[in-house]
């Protein structure tokens, strides 16, 4: 039986299975790699690691792109690409 | 006005109107008003991304990057730290070193937290961003600014999204006769007039978002705020006649009757 565990991403509890990298992740999510910048418990890493990066429990990740903004407060601009 | 450039940090622009790009009905309405703008510099917020909810959009299918400079910028963060995690996440997404430093002090006002301002500009720039900072219309921020290395400084006219226009001129006055780099004026515009202002003071360029996206016809006002930066920055350039006090005649006073 393969292991599973959890990690957070962008706040949001999710199972993920033993081996999977940050590359997987994102091809789970439907996200694209160039468009995006992937943060591994407040560590940035380089889009080149995402294929290497291998996911750990309790792992905290933030996925972050680019929307729409000129000056608001965080608290007004949750709603994201 | 093809041959007058905006050059800041080895990069050239061609239009001295920046614009933003929150607030918009949607993505459409976005593309087309900063097409009619003009603008080739487009400012971004850096979010998360939304997991759950993957039929969203995304805003850069919009913005074609040979087309556009895409500015990052750092809205919503009030402490140094943020900051500078929202300017590296920016950098790491792969857009480029560019990035419009915010460091909001107080939410009612968004009035910038000039110290921590200047100690994240620090930071970036030794990690070798292009800091574009935005921060109060102090002529004294604005030289620390400069010093410490920023290759153009972004003063407000008046707060965020407040469209009083420019609240204090002397002191933009005073800040371009100080400062040596591109001023580039953020925030506060709240129709043309007001952009045309900060052009004819001697500006080098208007950044603005709400008073485009929050007009009635915002594609209409995109187009109102291109000429008006062309009007006043030729105003500029021109020279404007002093001011008097009584009248000097226009017609000749010789041959009349």
């Amino acid at each position: 039986m393969t292991q599973c565990f959890h990690v957070l991403v962008n706040g949001e509890s999710r199972e993920c299975k033993a081996g999977e990298t940050v590359s997987d992740l994102l091809r789970e999510l439907d996200i694209r790699p160039d468009r995006v910048a992937v943060e591994v418990n407040l560590e940035i890493l380089d889009k080149g690691a995402f294929g290497t990066r291998g996911l750990k429990d309790g792992d905290r990740i933030e996925i972050i792109s680019f929307i729409g903004g000129g000056s608001l407060p965080i608290n007004k601009y949750r709603d994201v690409t | 006005m093809n041959d007058d450039r905006l050059i800041i940090a080895g990069r050239e622009f061609k239009s001295r109107l920046w614009v933003g790009t929150g607030k918009y009905k949607d993505f459409v309405e976005t593309k087309k008003a900063i097409e009619a703008s003009g603008a080739d510099v487009v400012t971004v917020a850096v979010r998360r991304v939304n997991i759950t909810d993957r039929s969203k959009e995304n805003l850069l299918d919009y913005l074609d990057p040979k087309k556009y400079t895409i500015l990052p910028n750092t809205a919503g963060c009030y402490t140094v730290e943020d900051a500078v995690r929202y300017a590296r996440l920016a950098r790491a997404a792969g857009v480029s070193d560019l990035v419009k430093l915010e460091v909001i002090g107080d939410e009612r006002t968004l009035f910038p937290d000039t110290a921590g301002l200047i100690e994240a500009a620090k930071i970036l720039i030794k990690e070798g961003f292009v800091v574009l900072p935005y921060t109060n219309d102090d002529p004294i921020v604005a030289k620390k600014l400069v010093d410490i290395g920023c290759p153009a400084v972004m003063p407000l006219a008046a707060p965020i999204g407040s469209g009083l226009g420019i609240r204090n001129p002397y002191n933009l006055k005073i800040i371009l006769e100080t400062v040596k780099v591109p001023i580039i004026v953020d925030a506060g515009v709240g129709t043309a007039s007001d952009a045309a202002l900060a052009m004819e003071l001697g500006a080098d360029a208007v950044l603005m978002n709400t008073a485009i996206a929050g007009a009635k016809d915002p594609i209409m006002m995109a187009e109102a705020m291109r000429y008006a930066v062309d009007a006043g920055r030729l105003a500029f350039k021109a020279g404007r006649i002093p001011r008097k006090l009584y009248a000097t005649a226009s017609s000749p006073i010789e041959g009349m009757l």
